[in-house]
């Protein structure tokens, strides 16, 4: 503390007053209800950074609208194992299949997404089976469609384009793969294809595409210096594989780049909407903010955030320090019970200041993207993995906006305060 | 005098998403580095988390200190670079260097890095390995070397990428590096620890990638569970708030008899969030139990008060210095 700080500051404040800090701006509600029961819904995207939650929302959504009476399909990628059983996913045919839903007015489908299936689907699907197996066996394509980062999320929006084409479903309802940032679903086909059709392949297959010695004259000494050390430090098998892989590709259909692009304008369609998913936490909330920006740059729309596993209190009567003066007074005033009492106010402080930590997130949230509509939804005791537990979360996210055991609106973990 | 050498000495971090292996990794390598030791700590995701943690600016391809411990130990940090490491590679394999560079500006080095997935792997876990034998006049240069390494998802392939890559180079210089990698990796002298946190998917990965490790003849260490805490409610209680036999009425006259505001109003509202803690502590020792199950030394952290900073570290690192002990002892 500097001197300055401990003399009476009563005088300046009188010659200054501080204005008050205007109070934060009030989320939107978030009407999922009427956007998953909307005929013009087709495809809902979750969005989100790892852990959040995705998945879970995603067949949350899905139930809810298959109980609207819709016929949906919800593309899993990652599922929780547990989760995953209870949607009846134990196969992996990268297929949809009914889950029985008993009362539902509609019908739930889900599927697990298989990314090297789908990409094995794309291949026998545009060649011949000669041209298809050849391909299949090559080392290199083994290697790109079972680990290159973005493969999945590739396989992903490939996998929603064909469950757009059939027109059998009213509603696809997407997860997106579990990476670190959520920005990776919207880049990483256009990084792949980009990689595929980018001047290194070309360079390097130029002698398979332009045919032998007239190829390689096309390119410069400089090729032949980074084909030596690619030799070198890979292998020279590697190069061979690969340039067979392009060509073979290259001849199947017209450049991957034309087909992400295909893909992605999928997801500008009117009747696409995407939902953004974070937990109270800064790190999440910071990827939902950078998902949200880029939305809009993209002009893709944004149905809203889903504030993920916050801890509402069963009470707002008592604030966090009030509970624990009380927790205090209760222990001195003794008596029976006195210290479970104590343990209860204690609980409830903790809770309450866990609710104003993340209440103080979404606000912060809420000053930059005024305009995002929010729904909180409370953490669940456990995880997730049954459809009982899909139910509780499916209501947490369509039911009205303001029916919480403590009246506080579902934009909201704690009550707004008045000034 | 030179402190005692360690038995174990490339200590490989994991973990799931969020459990805090980053944290736990910058704790460790200061437990380690205590008593006058030299310790590296390195991050392969290039997240600049250590950077964070250790409130610096980020690292460069560089090892830089970022703490000094207690009998003039110290933990050196590294972010590893896979353009950079590659780069090295070249120049001390082949001489290499300015042609790197130049291939560097073609976007070549991207381009090999990504075509062969396990390559960036490769590079990384050799920076590891040079790291852990590196000497200097007869020295080793570190006692230890600390790697935040990725998550539990991932961690199998990360450490045994000789597989992967031999399927795709079946000959060749980086084929003769991934064997000597593997060679240290799988020797007694590395240890993989997993962080978890008592919730079900953590333990769940944590079990999933023990299978994993041991499978692939890699050597597993300890279970850190992170963030562990204690319960609020009287101990003799939890057992009956667990079971639900808790309602407002067990607390309202405690509540009166100190004159809380509003209290019997409150009172079933307290009692409900009591027995959802009681629950939530119930399921907590539920997951300890397989977590001891794991059959593991195992260690639990608390859960800090507020944001994780150098106090803070050196807080987990003493809790980690008196595991090191007791794991040495036995």
């Amino acid at each position: 503390m500097s001197e300055a700080a401990e003399q009476p500051a009563v005088e300046r404040h009188h010659r200054h007053p501080r204005p008050a800090a205007p109070p934060p701006p009030e989320a939107l509600p978030l009407d999922l209800a009427e956007l998953i029961a909307d005929p013009d819904t087709r495809i809902v995207v979750c969005c989100g950074a790892g852990g959040v939650g995705k998945t879970t929302t995603s067949a949350a959504l899905a139930l809810a609208a298959a109980e609207a009476g819709r016929t949906v399909v919800v593309l899993t990628i990652d599922p929780a194992r547990r989760l995953a059983q209870s949607l009846g996913l134990v196969e992996l045919d990268n297929e949809p299949r009914r889950v029985d839903v008993p009362g539902a007015k509609g019908e739930l489908h889900a599927m697990m997404l298989d990314m090297k299936r789908t990409f094995d689907d794309i291949v026998c699907a545009h060649s011949t089976p000669e041209r298809a197996e050849q391909i299949l066996a090559n080392p290199f394509y083994q290697a790109l469609s079972s680990s290159f980062a973005g493969t999945q999320e590739y396989m992903a929006m490939e996998k929603l384009g064909q469950l757009r084409a059939t027109e059998q479903w009213d509603l696809i309802v997407v997860d997106t793969p579990p990476s670190r940032s959520a920005l990776d679903f919207l880049d990483a086909p256009n990084r792949m294809s980009r990689f595929l059709d980018g001047t290194m392949i070309r360079l390097l297959t130029a002698p398979a595409r332009a045919g032998g010695r007239a190829g390689m004259r096309l390119v410069g000494a400089g090729f032949l210096v980074f084909s030596r050390i690619i030799s070198k430090v890979l292998g020279g098998q590697l190069l061979r594989d690969i340039s067979a892989f392009v060509s073979a590709l290259d001849t199947m259909f017209g450049g991957f780049r034309e087909r992400a692009t295909a893909t992605y304008e999928l997801l500008r369609r009117p009747g696409t909407w995407f939902v953004v998913v974070a937990t109270p936490e800064p790190d999440a909330l910071r990827e939902a903010s950078y998902f949200v920006d880029r939305l809009s740059v993209e002009q893709m729309p944004l149905a809203g955030l889903v504030l993920n596993r916050t801890h509402p209190p069963a009470t707002t009567g008592l604030t966090a320090t009030r509970a624990d003066a009380a927790a205090e007074e209760v222990l001195e005033a003794g008596g029976e019970g006195a210290e479970l009492a104590a343990g209860a106010l204690r609980v409830h402080a903790d809770r309450m200041g866990t609710a104003a930590r993340e209440q103080r997130l979404a606000d912060r949230f809420t000053s930059a993207h005024p305009q995002v509509a929010v729904r909180a939804v409370p953490a669940a005791a456990g995880d997730v993995h049954d459809l009982d537990g899909l139910r509780v979360m499916a209501d947490a996210l369509t039911g009205p906006d303001d029916d919480t055991p403590t009246g506080v609106p579902r934009t909201r973990v704690l009550p707004a305060r008045r000034r | 005098m030179a402190p005692e050498p360690l038995p174990v000495r490339c200590h490989v971090v994991t973990g799931k998403g969020g459990t805090g292996k980053t944290t736990v990794a910058a704790a460790l390598a200061l437990a380690l580095a205590a008593d006058g030791r030299h310790v590296l700590l390195v991050e392969t995701e290039g997240r600049q988390g250590i950077a964070q943690l250790f409130d610096t600016p980020p690292l460069p391809y560089e090892e830089r200190r970022v703490a000094v411990t207690r009998g003039g130990g110290e933990v050196k940090a590294l972010a590893i670079d896979v353009e950079e490491a590659l780069l090295e590679y070249l120049e001390m394999f082949y001489n290499l260097k300015r042609a790197g560079r130049a291939l560097r500006k073609m976007g070549a080095i991207d381009f090999a890095t990504t075509i062969a997935p396990g390559l960036r792997d490769v590079l990384l876990t050799g920076k590891i390995k040079e790291a852990v034998t590196r000497r200097r006049d007869g020295h080793r240069v570190y006692d230890a070397v600390v790697v935040d390494a990725p998550p539990t998802g991932r961690i199998t392939r990360f450490l045994g990428v000789t597989a992967e890559v031999a399927g795709l180079t079946r000959s060749g210089p980086i084929k003769t590096q991934s064997d000597g990698v593997m060679a240290v990796l799988k020797s007694p002298q590395t240890a993989v620890h997993l962080v978890t946190l008592l919730e079900d998917m953590p333990v769940q990965e944590t079990a999933d990638a023990i299978a994993e490790l041991t499978g692939a003849g890699l050597p597993v260490g300890s279970v850190i569970v992170n963030m562990a805490t204690e319960p609020l409610l009287p101990e003799e209680q939890l057992e009956r708030a667990a079971a639900a036999r808790l309602t407002g009425a067990d607390l309202a006259p405690a509540l009166a008899a100190a004159h809380v505001h509003d209290g019997t109003a409150i009172a079933d509202a307290l009692a409900a969030q009591a027995v959802e803690h009681a629950q939530g502590w119930a399921a907590q020792d539920e997951l300890r139990d397989e977590v001891a199950a794991l059959d593991l030394p195992t260690v639990e952290l608390p859960l800090l008060p507020g944001p994780i900073d150098v106090g803070a570290l050196f807080e987990l690192a003493g809790r980690l210095e008196e595991h090191l002990r007791t794991e040495v002892a036995a």
